[in-house]
């Protein structure tokens, strides 16, 4: 499986306290940008936050005013009556509780037993690795479409259905996690370490504790990070398997979008709600989110 | 599979003697030792969560639907289903829904993959170069790929919407007539192409950039000596440095693709999972959900996936073979 792939098996994750390529000038040798470049960004940036900004237009206005030529575009104090209409119609307190509930879950876990796979398979030796290894990279090419339909009878039988649990075992490992770390461990875990934490005679799970984590750190806040992002947008298999009696966010914005809202503002404002959390720590955190999806790039 | 579910009682048998430290074999042994046993089986130990885990929620489910693939049963009656061999798959192949579905999804996704991946690499290279305020640039193009599928869908249905959309009332005061994106085959399919370009231009980007940044400087002032300019560059450099990462990409969107169901299943606004009154956005996800979670066949959605998969191996095995060729084109 490993050749289905192509670029993969080149990849290579760059530690993160050591940019190679950053400020060095070396990958910014296409020379001055002109006044183009800038147009160009600048455009592409208002289109990136464009639709952003227009579920705080949208949500403080009734459809016809949104209609209206030319339409509005400032927000007003009406947005605050659609939150507590989109409130109504739809559980957003609940379902952003139990986002942060489930992805914060599938974060702890995903982190941990991707760092531990990802060490193993980095800096241990053991009969099939090399195997084991493709079989991990080779799930990154299954749909998720495949497991539903036994993963709702296995929860219909546990009698998860609703249940957050439902959501958090099955996302707990990424592949991509397994990949990430071991990527990142290779380079930057110096087998000298290694060696001297088995002369002093450290057990290995001590090893890893107290060796392998803080070096993994800076890779694991990277994968953190993505890990709750892609936790807390996730939409097909929390759709299948919890209601609007206790959703997530993706499955609440699912209710409200295809509920019967007469005003759009209301939809555009519980969307709003929904985003936010997400938008606060990405105003926060976007820099490093940058970065790690940049060294997690593919390289050549 | 056998590993994993042996590793367990490996794990426990490790864990209850006092554990001979690991050493580190990694990429370039030191040198050569003799690798113990019980070294070995720490490995196993430390990829077991991840295994068991893959075991009990992706590799068991995988296989099992590929059983239910050959039932008929439907939602209610799970467990007791009769079997009909191949009789799912040749429905399916005679089925217009599926070929409807099939063509949409194609179509849709060339629409967004496309000119997604072609914008994402013009702006890689406006990246590329030495810019003020980069980190604003880079951190709001990346603000889409944060924002979920169900909000980003909710807001662009808004902005397509036939009456009160924002995208109409530009229309209308340049004197064009409203459009019904909706309703049209090719709009509505241009409108769901455009949410997923929007979320994911701007990752693909950075991707890009990252791979640029790797481009040795030499090959630039080598191309510059022959007389290359900013363009050729561009095209002769850049480019076929970029191949096996372009690859990378065009595999990932497509294997993206093939599963699009969210934006489909949102963007009518009311719930149904016909995809348009006339299955005009009908895709191939959404067509499995709509078998399995409202019509109840389950048989026929589990075959429904497993084409899903066959496709996304086509496509993959199709992209490998052309990565291997090319290279061998190029030595």
């Amino acid at each position: 499986m490993t050749t289905a792939l192509p670029g993969t098996q080149t990849t290579s994750v760059q530690p993160v306290d050591r940019p190679v390529t950053r400020k060095s000038g070396k990958g910014n040798r296409v020379g001055k940008p002109g006044p183009v470049t800038y147009t160009l960004l600048t455009l592409t940036a208002l289109v990136s936050i464009f639709p952003l900004y227009w579920t705080l237009v949208a949500g403080s206005h009734t459809n016809a005013e949104i209609a209206a030529t030319p339409p509005p575009f400032l927000p007003n104090a009406t947005l605050f009556d659609n939150f507590k209409l989109a409130l109504e119609q739809a559980p957003i307190g609940k379902a952003i509780l139990n986002s942060v509930l489930v992805a914060g879950s599938i974060t702890v876990g995903t982190v941990f037993f991707c760092t531990l796979a990802g060490f193993a398979f980095a800096k241990l030796q053991f009969k099939g690795r090399g195997l084991l290894l493709g079989l991990v990279i080779g799930t990154m090419m299954v749909p998720t479409q495949l497991a539903v339909i036994p993963l709702f009878m296995m929860i219909a039988d546990l009698q998860w259905v609703n249940q957050l649990q439902a959501v958090i075992f099955p996302t707990l490992v990424s592949a991509f996690g397994v990949f990430f770390m071991r990527q990142y461990l290779i380079s930057s875990l110096p087998n000298e370490l290694l060696e001297a934490g088995k002369v002093d005679g450290a057990s290995t799970f001590r090893i890893f504790w107290s060796i392998v984590v803080p070096v993994a750190r800076p890779a694991m806040a990277v994968l953190a990070m993505l890990t709750f992002l892609t936790a807390w947008n996730e939409f097909f298999w929390p759709l299948i398997a919890l209601t609007n009696a206790n959703p997530t966010v993706q499955v609440a914005l699912a209710g409200l979008g295809s509920g019967y809202v007469p005003q759009q503002s209301v939809i555009m404002a519980g969307t709003l709600l929904g985003t936010l959390p997400v938008l606060i720590v990405f105003t926060i955190l976007g820099k490093q989110i940058v970065g790690g999806i940049m060294q997690g790039a593919v390289k050549g | 599979m056998t590993i994993a579910s042996q590793t367990p009682r490996q794990a426990l048998r490790g864990a209850t003697r006092a554990a001979p430290p690991t050493a580190s074999t990694g990429d370039r042994p030191p040198a050569r030792r003799r690798t113990s046993l019980t070294r070995n089986r720490w490995g196993y130990a430390y990829v077991a969560p991840f295994f068991l885990l893959f075991a009990a929620f992706s590799l068991y489910p995988f296989l099992y639907t590929a059983w239910i693939s050959l039932h008929k049963t439907s939602l209610s009656n799970i467990d007791g289903g009769t079997w009909v061999g191949l009789d799912n798959y040749r429905n399916l192949l005679q089925s217009e829904f599926f070929w409807n579905a099939a063509r949409n999804t194609l179509t849709i996704g060339v629409l967004a993959t496309v000119p997604q991946l072609c914008m994402a690499l013009g702006l890689a290279h406006l990246l590329n170069y030495k810019i003020r305020n980069r980190t604003f640039f880079r951190t709001v193009m990346l603000m889409p790929y944060a924002t979920s599928i169900a909000a980003a869908t909710l807001v662009f249905a808004q902005l397509f919407g036939r009456d009160y959309g924002l995208i109409n009332t530009v229309l209308q005061a340049f004197g064009m007539d409203r459009i019904d994106w909706e309703a049209g085959t090719l709009s509505s399919q241009v409108a769901i192409a455009a949410i997923v370009t929007w979320r994911w231009t701007g990752y693909n980007a950075l991707i890009y950039l990252a791979a640029m940044q790797s481009i040795p400087g030499e090959l630039y002032e080598a191309a510059e000596i022959d007389g290359a300019n900013k363009w050729k560059q561009f095209l002769h450099v850049t480019i076929p440095s970029l191949r096996p990462t372009i690859l990378f990409t065009v595999v990932v969107s497509t294997i993206g693709a093939v599963q699009l169901f969210g934006e489909p299943l949102l963007f009518a606004g009311n719930g149904t999972t016909s995809g348009g009154s006339s299955g005009q956005y009908q895709t191939l996800g959404l067509l499995m959900y709509q078998q399995g979670w409202s019509n109840f066949h389950i048989g026929q959605a589990a075959t429904t996936a497993w084409a899903m998969f066959m496709i996304i191996l086509l496509v993959v095995g199709v992209n490998a073979v052309i990565g291997r060729l090319r290279n061998r084109a190029d030595r």
